[in-house]
Parts: structure tokens; sequence; C-alpha cells
């Protein structure tokens, strides 16, 4: 791997953290006008994350049942449901349950969390998970710049703003 | 099975893979019959979009038969000649909804590095880096689509392949620049870039009453394909000053509505292209907007510009002031293929778009290599390098 390569990727390893830490920070600190002070819990790991489904309430939990990536963490967090405004469906919103903490730390519960709203508004929405693999690929050699992509990219599912 | 894989900045390899699978209910596979490199690809390529992974199969542009069906496919079927897509849609979601199928919530695996990027990510699209989900692309015998039933479009009796297979990205992003752009009967339309992507638009921008359209390139053999086969007239910026020219042609006011598509890898003849030049070899500017800038300052007060060239990060001396001050209207996208090329496959069938002339160079997959090196240096008038495999 050349070494433009690598800095391209570098590049954009710390764009796409620093975009997302400081889209986090931002709304870490406006997240009092946004949400209100009732909604807040102390630390953007413990904050609402939120997915707007184009369905109603009564289609992503028939008779209270959460769909299946978020029935999974059922001990660990709470749920709330809310019309999204101009006749958009739900607003999906999770967070860690007060107390609740994850065998790890709460970051991971974070990360779990991002995964099963996206995972629960593809399966509502479109009836199936984005996937890609397996699929065809060619030699794939392990160089720096590589596992960069191959980190960024796997952990990409519960990664980003949301 | 072959495909065609990029194996690291400006290196590109054919390579045994082994053949997709059906993975999800909608999927499909298809058959690849013809491939096409996109001005695009040369952005990978090169390097300049990020998330480029040695093996990532290239290719986006495509067109074939549907040879496998998953279970929850229920309008296409095995048989089928289709033309695809280059974005996927889940055809569900508040965006696929409304029209902005390249934006879908649904269709890209890494959802995080666009998102760490840009803020949102894009919806998924084949052979097109990580951002855009890494999926596997078309320069290959087959290939994995999914959602088959939003993706692919039957071609109508009597279009070829040759003519069919820009219906999946050139054509309907070229529609789309002039669509959003929003040309309308009586407009004087500018359009920077005679690739496929250019002529399409100008071609648009002429079905959609248009009454001049003019065409600015510097290569002799896209401009004639302009003016004789789109019936744009031309302009030749390494021959003259290009905002100067517009103001002459267009009694002094300006472009109605000015189209880019030209993307990240712009040249010119200008100074701040030199500046753009110094800037994005020592990494202080990802993209040259060369063609985007030119275009904010020759559009008329009032008018409207639409950003059709793909660009991947941060750009330098953005004329905003012109924008705000001349009251321009500034629009993007990537591709919103699938409301359009339904529509635009009939009209290619009626004679109203021709196409096949883009692809010049038509080759085995075997080549595509060498078929890149030549639509890179524009060899041999090389406008579009197109993949038999």
């Amino acid at each position: 791997m050349s070494k433009k390569s690598v800095f391209v990727i570098a590049a954009v390893a710390g764009a796409a953290v620093a975009g997302t830490v400081a889209a986090r920070r931002l709304r870490q600190g406006g997240s009092e006008d946004s949400a209100g002070p009732d909604d807040q819990v102390e630390g953007s790991t413990d904050r609402w994350r939120v997915v707007t489904i184009a369905a109603d309430p009564e289609q992503i939990a028939p008779e209270g049942r959460l769909p299946t990536p978020l029935a999974d963490l059922d001990e660990l967090i709470e749920v709330r449901f809310e019309p999204a405004p101009g006749d958009r469906g739900t607003e999906l919103a999770a967070r860690p349950r007060a107390g609740a903490s994850h065998p790890d730390d709460q970051n991971d519960l974070a990360r779990m969390i991002r995964r099963a709203l996206r995972e629960s508004k593809q399966l509502i929405e479109a009836g199936e998970l984005a996937t890609n693999e397996p699929q065809p690929e060619g030699h794939r050699p392990a160089t720096p710049a590589g596992l960069v992509v191959d980190a960024l990219s796997r952990r990409s599912p519960e990664e980003g703003v949301l | 099975m072959k495909a065609l894989c990029w194996t690291g900045i400006n290196k590109l390899q054919v390579e045994d893979v082994d053949e997709p699978t059906i993975l999800e209910p909608r999927d499909a596979i298809v058959k690849v019959t013809l491939s096409t490199s996109c001005g695009s690809d040369l952005h990978l390529l090169g390097g300049y979009v990020p998330g480029m992974r040695a093996g990532d199969v290239l290719g986006h542009e495509f067109m074939g038969e549907i040879v496998a069906v998953g279970s929850g496919v229920e309008k296409r079927k095995v048989g089928d000649r289709v033309v695809v897509c280059s974005f996927m849609s889940c055809g569900q979601c508040f965006y696929c909804v409304n029209g902005l199928t390249s934006l879908c919530d649904n269709t890209n695996p890494h959802p995080g590095l666009g998102e760490g990027l840009f803020g949102a990510s894009t919806g998924g699209c084949f052979g097109y880096s990580q951002i855009t989900g890494g999926f596997a692309g078309s320069h290959a015998e087959y290939v994995r689509v999914p959602h088959i039933d939003t993706g692919a479009f039957p071609i109508p009796d009597g279009v070829t392949d040759e003519q069919a297979v820009f219906a999946s990205d050139a054509v309907p992003t070229g529609w789309m620049g002039a669509d959003l752009g929003g040309v309308k009967p009586g407009d004087v339309v500018a359009v920077w870039g005679a690739g496929g992507v250019g002529q399409m638009a100008a071609r648009a921008s002429m079905l959609l009453g248009a009454e001049k359209v003019i065409v600015i390139d510097r290569l002799p053999e896209r401009l004639e394909q302009a003016r004789s086969i789109i019936g744009a007239e031309t302009l030749d910026y390494s021959d003259t000053e290009v905002m100067a020219e517009l103001r002459e042609r267009t009694g002094g006011r300006g472009p109605d509505v000015s189209i880019e598509a030209v993307g990240m890898e712009a040249h010119s003849e200008r100074p701040d292209y030199l500046y753009d030049r110094v800037k994005t070899a020592l990494k202080l500017e990802t993209d040259r907007p060369t063609a985007v800038r030119e275009a904010i300052m020759a559009t008329r007060k009032g008018g409207s510009v639409f950003v059709l060239g793909v660009f991947g990060g941060l750009v330098d001396k953005f004329p905003l002031g012109a924008v705000m001050n001349k009251g321009l209207t500034l629009r993007s996208a990537q591709q919103h293929g699938h409301r359009y090329i339904p529509m635009l496959l009939e009209r290619i069938a009626a004679g109203e778009i021709p196409t096949g002339h883009l692809a010049t160079h038509v080759m085995p997959l075997a080549d595509a290599p060498k078929g890149y090196e030549m639509f890179k240096t524009k060899d041999d008038g090389c406008v579009r390098a197109v993949f038999r495999p």
C-alpha cells in the first residue's frame, strides 16, 4: 500500500471519527434545549438515540412486543414512541435503562442500541437487513490501510451520529 | 468467475473471485451483459474517494439478465433483460417514497462511515467504496442485486445493449440535473463537462424545453458528439474565456441553469486550478471544485446551479458570497434513478435520447485495466470503455 493510500485512509478514519465525535458533542451540548431536562441522563452514552420509521407504533411493536433487535436488549434499555411530524411515521427512541450497565461498558451498550435501532428500522421498512457478506472479492492483502478500512467498516453499523 | 478488482491507487487487476449468492429474500443474481466505466470511477481509482479496500470489485453502471431470484422477489423473474440502477432503493423509507432514492435509509450496511464524513449516509451503491456500503461491483460475470424489484428495469425490445447500459446511471443522472435544476421552456442552460453525464444533462435540458444549451469542455471528440449527436452548442474552454463567452451568448445575463458534470478532479485554464492542484497535493483540500466555482460565477442572478459531479470531501475558496448575493439556488445529489429510468428507457426506445455513441470502446472484461487506462487518459477519443464479461 502506498504512502498516499495510507494517508487517505488515515484521513478518512480521522474525518469519520472527528465528525462523529463533533456531532455527538454538539448534540450533547444542545440536548437540554432540544429534549428537555426531564429526558436527560448524564453522559452522552446514556442519551436517547432515535430513528424515524415509516410505520405506526402498532406495526413497530404489535401488542407491545419490541422488534427483535431491540427485544434482545429489553432488560438493558427503555424505549419511547412518538408520532413523527408530517405523517412520516413514528420516532422510535431507546436509551440505557437507569442503573443498567452492560457487562463491558456503557460505550458498548450505546453501540448495541445504535445497531438495534438501525436493524429494527431496516426490518420494519425494508423487510430485511442491509448486508453484503459473503460476497465476491479479490485478494485482500493485510496492509495497515486495509486493516483500518476493515475495522471502520466492521464497526460502522454501530457507530456514526445516531 | 472473473472480476475487475481495485488493488491500490491507480492499480487494477482482473482476478478470479467467488460467484455471488442470494443473501436476502429480495435479492437476485444478474448475469452481466455490459458494464461501463464511469468518470466517477476515476476518483476511486486515483484514491480521491476514501474507503476503498484492495480487492474491491469495481463497476456500478450495468445491464444484464436475471439468472436467479430470492423467495421474496415479486415483480422480476429469471430471464428478464434488465438495466440496474447504480444506487439501491428499499422502496419503503421516507426518501424512497419521496423519489430521493440515492438517500435510501435501508440499503447501506456501513452507515457509520457516511455519517462520520457527511453527517448522514447515502444508500447503497454497487462498486463504490465502503462508504456506500462496500457492495461488490458490476465489472464481473455476475452481480448480486439487493431489492431487485425496485432496482432493475426491463429493457424495451429494440433497445440495444449498448444503448441500454447508460440508463443505469449516466442518463438518469443527467436527467436529474436538468429536472431538479429546474430547467423549463425558454431557458438557457450551460453544462460543464461533455462526458456521458454532461451530454445526457444537455439532452435532458433540451427535452425539458431549453431554447439554448451550451456544453463546455476541452476535448474535441466529446464536443463534436455534443454538437452533432446531442444537438447542443459547444464551448472549448481551452480556446476562450468561459464567463465572457457565456455572457456574450446569453445576452449579458448568464445561463438560467448551470449544470456541473465534472466533479472533484476538474481541469481548467484559470489560476484557481493551479491553486487547487497545490492545495490537494499538500492535502489541505481533498477536491478541486474549479468547474463549480465557474458555474456559480457564470449563472444569472436568481438562477440555479446543480452539482452532478461527484465530490467526496472538502473544498476551498467556495464563492458563497456569489450564491447569496445573486440569489442562486444550489442543489446536488447522487442520482435518484428509480424515479426516471422507466421513462428514460421509453425515450431511448423512441429515439429521443441517443446513448449508444458513448460506448466508444467495447472490449472483453479481461481488457478492463487497459480500458480504464484509455478512459483515464482519453486516449483514442475514449468517451466510455465498456466491458463485456
